[in-house]
């Protein structure tokens, strides 16, 4: 008899839903989570797709602990000297299915975590889960400080860094190319000063990636997302590329924060924190087993992320992924059968779910950004040197816009930018 | 010889903000004896704390304290510079009041 029917490791997003479902229906859970308390260790760039929270709390909006709805998104192909930003708003971004929110992770996670004790999770915190009970084949259990624990399934849901999911179901460490490093400072200003520079209403926020000088031309981008009353200001930057670059990913940092279109945003701010947190990047092909006998994955342990350049996806593919393996979960230990065979419903329905079809549907991206080298360091300055001619007013003879324009494309090369297009379309 | 660039931050000062209990007794990450060059330097390139350096006579520097626990090293220099990568023992390491 195991001492529960079920462990959760980690209380991040997909963790507590998976724990909640388990204990609404009747099932023994206990969450081992290693910060001193849920969200101690969990960072994320700031916004969160809130369809899937939705679907298992429909009150969240309410309750949860939430920074800004988010109505403005802006993306920029940042140029060392120019900036050329694509601005939207849409009062579809403000309807309930559509609807998202920047949350900073030490605030949400706690409140998330405590819908799945009021559901009657047991929680123990403070201790981090080094090694999985095994027999033979079998994951029975965790090793959580000095104690045993046993149970009939275990979940982990221990985030990208996890060291459990090789000793779980074989995940090879994470290749350079399949993990970024993202690297965040939460910089506080005034609730209306940050809403009056994004244009936004108090409560409400702006969205905005860069591409391009953001990371000096490397693969990866900046982001800036507008808290209640701070901006989570930070780049990602995928390893592969990084590791050979002239510049640091904290200098890179700096200098973003220093760049005319961003530093006006940030000015009088103090910097609070600063955080770092690998984003899974591999998309659908890096993805481990989802399943073992006793064990099963969900979140960013399972890889579970969408970086599509325009949106940016992991809370929400989690939070849903901790729902179905909780439902799962706990369908596999009412029949009795929690080994692989019978945890199988868990990716089988994790497939019919938005999940995976999403994962699936961009399946071919994160080999596309690898390879889109100009996407990073000529389509920034196109832009610039096409919008010169438009804005820039000098004195000097103007001339028309098709002798112009024409040379600006030439440079990067018709063949080229319709293979990016092309490449890109097929790939998204 | 990959180069680096003159670098112009202090990130110390903002990792400074943050919340830590250090365990002084317990490294949770050790490196290799003699850390071959240009792999260290890639893990200067990543490290979003800033924890691996190489200082003006070019010795290279290492602390663990201000370390995020984001598992970086222990891709970049899985096979190189790092010699041990665990969790910080219970309740140690950083405590994010944001994140």
């Amino acid at each position: 008899m195991a001492d529960f029917d079920a462990i959760v490791v980690g209380s991040g997003c997909a963790g507590p839903v998976a724990a909640y479902e388990l204990a609404r229906a009747g099932k023994s859970v206990l969450v081992v989570e290693r910060g001193t308390f849920a969200g101690a260790k969990n960072v994320s760039g700031g916004r969160l797709y809130t369809h899937s929270l939705r679907a298992v709390f429909p009150d969240f909006a309410s309750q949860a602990p939430l920074e800004r709805r988010v109505v403005r998104e802006r993306i920029s192909l940042l140029a060392p000297d120019a900036n050329t930003t694509l601005d939207f708003t849409d009062a579809r971004l403000r309807t309930e299915h559509a609807e998202s929110y920047t949350v900073l992770r030490a605030r949400f996670d706690p409140w998330l975590a405590s819908k799945a004790e009021d559901a009657g999770a047991e929680y123990i915190t403070g201790i981090p889960v080094e090694t999985l009970l095994r027999d033979g084949g079998r994951v029975t259990g965790v090793k959580a400080g000095d104690d045993e624990i046993t149970a009939d399934v275990v979940i982990l849901t221990d985030g990208v860094n996890s060291l459990l999911t090789g000793q779980a179901v074989g995940a090879p460490r994470p290749r350079r190319d399949q993990v970024a490093v993202g690297v965040k400072e939460i910089i506080e200003l005034p609730e209306r000063t940050i809403s009056d520079r994004l244009m936004c209403a108090d409560g409400e926020g702006a969205a905005w990636l860069f591409v391009g000088d953001a990371t000096h031309g490397h693969v990866g981008g900046g982001f800036v997302y507008t808290n209640r009353t701070s901006l989570s200001v930070g780049l990602v930057a995928t390893l592969s590329d990084l590791a050979t670059a002239p510049t640091p990913i904290y200098q890179m940092l700096d200098d973003f924060k220093r760049h005319p279109a961003v530093a006006p945003l940030l000015a009088g701010g103090e910097v609070v924190e600063h955080s770092g947190h690998l984003v899974a990047e591999g998309g659908l092909d890096a993805m481990p087993p989802l399943v073992g006998d006793g064990v099963l994955l969900a979140g960013e342990s399972a890889m579970m992320c969408i970086n599509a350049g325009y949106t940016v996806r992991g809370m929400d593919l989690a939070i849903a992924a901790g729902q179905i393996a909780g439902q799962q979960a706990a369908a596999a230990l009412t029949a009795g059968d929690t080994s692989a065979a019978g945890l199988a419903r868990y990716p089988a329905a994790l497939e019919r779910s938005f999940v995976m079809s999403d994962l699936r549907t961009v399946r071919k991206f994160p080999g596309f950004m690898e390879h889109a080298t100009r996407l990073f360091t000529d389509y920034p300055t196109m832009a610039r040197d096409m919008l010169r001619q438009l804005f820039v007013v000098d004195g000097t003879p103007v001339r028309p816009l098709r002798k112009t324009l024409p040379p600006i494309a030439r440079r990067v090369g018709y063949l080229n930018l319709a293979k990016d297009a092309w490449k890109g379309a097929r790939a998204l | 010889m990959s180069q680096l660039e003159p670098i112009t931050v202090n990130v110390d000062e903002f990792i400074a903000r943050n919340k830590y209990e250090v365990d002084e007794d317990n490294p949770h990450i050790e490196l290799v004896d003699h850390p071959d060059s240009e792999a260290f330097l890639e893990l200067v390139r990543a490290c979003p704390a800033a924890l691996y350096k190489v200082d003006a006579n070019g010795n290279q520097r290492f602390d663990y304290a201000g370390c995020l626990e984001c598992g970086t090293c222990r891709i970049v220099g899985a096979d190189t510079v790092i010699a041990k990568w665990r969790y910080p023992e219970p309740t140690m390491g950083v405590e994010y009041r944001y994140g």
